[in-house]
This record gives C-alpha cells, structure tokens and sequence, in this order.
C-alpha cells in the first residue's frame, strides 16, 4: 500500500477542523467587524452600511461609560488580588505544615465548581439577614448588608467571587514553579544571610515572574470573558452598578436585540484585550528573560 | 582576601532523618589552613555533614567546633561560612556582578568597601569581563569561578565545597582542582571539600575522610590511605584500579607467616597494589596462579585481568615487556613489603609477622 496520502485525502482532512474553525471563529468574527459598519436591519428596513456612525453612539452612550469603568475597576481589583492570594496559598502548600493535602484540595475546589454553581453557593453567603456574610457581621454586632441590592457593594461583592473562584486555579501554576526552583539557590541566600522574607523577594519572586506573566494575562482576560456569576446573581444591577462590558453586550445583543450595535461593543472589548494583553507582554517580558 | 582560616572539629557528629540513621558518630578535625576531604561513594552522608556543618540542616546529636567554639545550634547565617554548591547555584537572575557582590549587599557593606571586595575577586577570579552578564552566558568553568569568587568576596575562614568539579569535564577539572588548591594555600582559608573521586581526594588533600554507609571508616593523609587502608572498604575504594583482596586459599605464603592476634591463616584476606604485582617469577615471596582474562592497554602499562582458581578476581599493573596471551596460566607474585593482611570477619586491617 502506498504509505503516502494522497492530496485529495490530505484535503479532506484538513477540510474538517478547518471548516469548523472557519465557522465557528474566523467568519464570525469578521461578521462582527463588517456588522459594525452598518446599521441594525429589520423586515421591512433592510441594513445598510453606516460607516463609523455606530461609533460615534459608543462615545455619547452613558451606559457604557459606567460599565467600562466598573470593568477596569473589577479588572484592577481581581487581578493583583488573585495572583496574591494564590502566591499566599501556593506557599502555604508547599511549605512543611501538616495537611498539606487537605489545604491544596480545598483551595483548587472552587476552580472545579462551574462559575454558576458557584453563583449559587454565594447567592447564598451574600443572603441579607440569613447569609453566611450577615451572619458574621452580626455576630460582630454589625449591621447586615444587602451586599448584592446596593450600588456601593454590588461590584465588589462580585470581585470577591471571582477571586474565590479563580485562585485556585493561578495556585497551581505557582505551587509547579515553587517546586521547580532549585533548593540550592535559597541554600546559598540563607548562607549569605538573607533571612526568608529577603529570600522571598530577592530570589524567590523574580524566578515566579514567567509564572506571574502567564497567570495575570489569564486572570485579566478571564476578568472580560468570566460574567456568568452577574447573570447569575445581579444581572447588572442594581442601576447598572454591577454590570461588565461582556455582560452589556450581551444585554444589547440578545436582550434589545441591536446586532449592529453589539457587534459594534465586541470589537470594542477585542481592541482593549489586545492593547492591554501587549502592554502586559512587553512590561513584564523586559526583565523576565534568563535560563 | 586577609582571611586566616579557623580550626575545624566534628565530634560525634549524628544526623537521623526520622527513624532513618544517615550518619553515626562522626569525628574528624582539621587545623586552621588546612584542606580536609569527605570522600565516600554517593549515599555515604559526605554532603549531609557539609550541610549540617553549614547550618543548614540542623545536627540531631554531637558537637561542631569552628574556631574552638560549638556551632551545632547557631543559626547558618551566622556561622562566617562560605559554600560552594554542585550545580553552582548561581541567581539566574542577576548580574555575575549582583551574584557576586550579593552577600555583602544582604549584610549592608558599605558602598566603597564592597567595590573594593569585589574589583579584588574579579582579579583573583580572572572575571574582569564577565560581571555584567548572566550566569546563563557563561559556560561551566566560568560558572564554578563565578560561585568560587562569590565564596571568597566575603572573606570567609571556612569555605564547604560540594563536589563543585563533577559537572566539569576532565580537563576543566584538573585545571579547576589545581586552582581551588592553590587559593587554599595562597588566601590561608580552611576548606572542606566533599567528592566522590578518589583521586580528586588524594591529589588536593592535607587531609582525607573516608566515609562509608553513614560512618568514618578512615581519617588521615592521602599517603596513609593509600599505603596503609584500615580496612577492606578502604583498600577497595582508594587507587585505580584499587588495592586486590585476594582469598588465603588461593595464596602460596612463606611458612613463617604469622597474623596477629594468633588468627588462622585461612581467617585472612590478602591485599595487594596491582602495581605491585609482578607476572615474572621472580623472588618475591607470595605467589597466586591464574588465569589470563582479559588485557587492557592504559598506556604506561598493561592492566592484566587475572582469575584465581576459586573464582576472585584481581589486577596487575603490568609494565615489562611481554604481555601474556589471553586465556594462558601465570602465577602473579609480590614482594612481602607490598602485602597487606585484613580480618576476614569484620574487613579490619592486620598486623602480621614473617
């Protein structure tokens, strides 16, 4: 048998994933920039093309400026708090404590939970009065807070169950790079008589940057692409105090059914992401090169 | 580079590891200047002492004198110790210059005082060129003298070593090992170095340590370990090829023979140098015959491998001129000066009478 395949075969195979990846990414997206030139049609109006008109409404709608506000606040907020938490946890997991076991199996387990599920259990915890959250406030003698209802803690209050959820996962990047760090070089600072701390940051951190870049690009773009715990548990509200840029497109999308101008508010956030993502790149890869 | 070196005294030392004893009542010592090796195959605790020396793990029993005074519960950083370390352990992410100067940095050197330091083990260390590159730049001779001049930048009296040579190759090495040496004797600083390589041992050594599964089985010179081992491991692990111990049944000994202790002959093991082994018949007094295994050429001389009737093993050193066939029968013969008798029983080395 010819072991070789013919062109024909070759094209067939190729043909398949490439078609799906045409489908499903490549010509949707291209849609969406073209649909963002031309106005929404209708059954009896047709669409037509626009030009940048639909543009021009993003910088006169109010909306939209709150709810790119509270994204680069959620962003800023979750990020730096999550790579926190998990360096904290990572640390704690791999030092010599007893029940190291128990404490990695309970950090990673939020990642595990689907993010709705995890609404749910929160939807729970910020309950006002029976919530796990008013119940310790009151035992402190505090008054309960409707974390959810207000507009001054609604954001917040999804911040921290994204961070809740999402750590874990950052944790086990760093607990790998923790291990891959060759003891010798904290045996050599501590004998120069760096204390742990120093060690921390003088050898510790900078051999975790590779790490720290890949996990903050993977944290930021989840903090724009991760919004189903606000359908689950404020849909954008109250008053829109809540609401993400992913969230809102969704709203004008498929809620008012504005195509033109949905498409319009997606090459929007796939111009952020990029910018954000380069800047990333280029501000932590200028130290990060060694090995 | 002023550092006289200090005194050194390990007094029965003990390290458990839970219920596992990795090493047991060690004892060695070595005076201010001098150049003292751990030598043992890998497993042997060599590096878990320079790591309880250090203070980087902490000792489970005995005593560590440095200077006079008992280090065994002070803190690593506070030991005035220096270490290099296998695979160098050099911060990927400094400067040979940041590497270098990094100790003094942690301990506030003065500005000007640290420039001086480190524009001294730039020279010593020939590094003038590399300070500003990282380690991964540099190859691994270089890396060694980077991990050397970082050692010696703060002036340490005692510097551990820990097989800083293995990831060199063979040239490199010697060149290396001739260098660590003569920064010993030239800077007057005490070194511990901790090798598996007997010859590496003996070449650079005041003093060598011996050690085996856990305990010391010889202290002394690199001469007195070679022309005097204590016991059977120490025979078979110093010398390459190393010393041939030989069954009594298979060695014609003069009569007069007499072990010590009035042990019987057949209660001994007979160890002798291949190099003092002759294939020529001569008038030597002990005698083995054999057979022809294997010939092995190593340029100064033929390395015979001989079997004895009852199956053991052994080597001449052959450097006369012909060199017997493969396969055909000899008898091996010594002068009594080069036979070394041990106890059967326990490996333990034998005075005897002729």
């Amino acid at each position: 048998m010819n072991m070789r395949l013919s062109y024909g075969m070759g094209f067939i195979l190729l043909f398949v994933p490439c078609s799906l990846l045409v489908a499903f990414t490549h010509y949707p997206a291209f849609k969406a920039l073209l649909n963002s030139f031309w106005n929404n049609g209708s059954s009896i109006r047709p669409s037509r093309f626009v030009g940048a008109r639909n543009y021009e409404a993003l910088l006169e709608d109010d909306k939209l400026m709150q709810v790119l506000s509270n994204s680069f606040i959620y962003a800023i907020g979750t990020v730096p708090l999550a790579i926190a938490l998990a360096i904290g946890m990572a640390l704690l997991v791999n030092s010599r404590l007893p029940a190291t076991g128990l404490m990695r199996l309970s950090f990673f387990l939020p990642t595990m939970l689907p993010m709705v599920a995890v609404a749910n259990i929160w939807l729970f915890f910020y309950a006002p009065g029976i919530g796990l959250a008013s119940q310790i406030l009151n035992a402190f003698g505090l008054p309960s807070i409707n974390f959810l209802g207000s507009t001054d803690t609604s954001l917040v209050s999804m911040m921290v169950v994204a961070v809740w959820k999402e750590a874990g996962l950052f944790m086990i990047f760093y607990l790998a790079a923790l291990q891959s760090i060759p003891t010798n070089l904290k045996d050599a600072a501590r004998l120069e008589g760096a204390g742990s701390v120093r060690i921390f940051f003088d050898v510790v951190m900078p051999l975790l940057r590779p790490t720290t870049i890949f996990v903050a690009v993977n944290a930021l773009i989840n903090a724009f692409r991760l919004v189903d715990h606000i359908v689950v548990m404020t849909r954008g509200g109250p008053n829109n105090s809540s609401s993400l840029l992913l969230y809102y497109i969704y709203e004008v999308t498929f809620g008012f059914r504005d195509f033109a101008y949905g498409a319009t508010l997606t090459v929007l956030m796939v111009v952020i992401l990029g910018f954000m993502a380069a800047i990333q790149f280029w501000v932590l890869n200028r130290k990060a090169h060694y090995q | 580079m002023s550092a006289a070196g200090v005194s050194l005294e390990v007094a029965s030392l003990a390290k458990s590891w839970g219920a596992v004893e990795v090493l047991r009542d060690v004892n060695f010592s070595i005076e201010p200047g001098g150049f003292l090796t751990l030598l043992g195959p890998s497993g042997c605790g060599k590096s878990t002492i320079l790591r309880l020396v250090s203070g980087l793990d902490e000792v489970s029993g005995g005593q560590i004198l440095i200077g006079g005074k008992d280090v065994a519960r002070t803190p690593a950083a506070e030991r005035n110790i220096g270490m290099v370390f296998q695979n160098y352990a050099l911060f990927p992410h400094m400067t040979i210059a940041e590497n270098i100067s990094y100790g003094l940095k942690v301990r506030k050197v003065p500005k000007a005082e640290k420039e001086k330091a480190m524009a001294r083990v730039a020279e010593l260390m020939a590094l003038g060129k590399l300070l500003d590159r990282k380690p991964a730049q540099l190859s691994g001779g270089q890396q060694q003298r980077v991990a050397l001049a970082r050692v010696l930048v703060s002036d340490r009296p005692l510097v551990l070593m820990d097989e800083p040579l293995s990831n060199l190759d063979a040239k490199l090495r010697v060149e290396i090992r001739s260098e660590i040496r003569s920064l010993n004797k030239k800077l007057g600083i005490t070194v511990v170095y901790v090798t598996h390589d007997q010859s590496e041992a003996l070449s650079m050594s005041d003093k060598v340590v011996l050690m085996n599964a856990g305990e010391v089985s010889q202290v002394g010179t690199p001469k007195e370990l070679y022309d005097r081992p204590a016991n059977t491991f120490a025979a078979g692990f110093i010398g390459t090829p190393p010393m041939n111990l030989l069954q009594a049944q298979d060695v014609q000994a003069p009569a007069t023979l007499a072990p010590a202790n009035g042990a019987g002959k057949s209660d001994v093991l007979f160890g002798v140098r291949p190099e003092s082994l002759g294939l020529d018949a001569g008038d030597a007094g002990f005698s083995v015959n054999a057979r022809v295994e294997s010939l092995e050429y190593e340029g100064k001389v033929f390395l015979v491998h001989l079997i004895t009737p009852s199956g053991t093993r052994f080597v001449v050193a052959h450097s006369g001129d012909g060199v017997p066939e493969e396969g055909s029968e000899v008898t091996a013969n010594w002068p009594d000066a080069a036979t070394h008798l041990f106890d059967k029983s326990d490996g333990a080395s034998m005075d005897f009478a002729l």
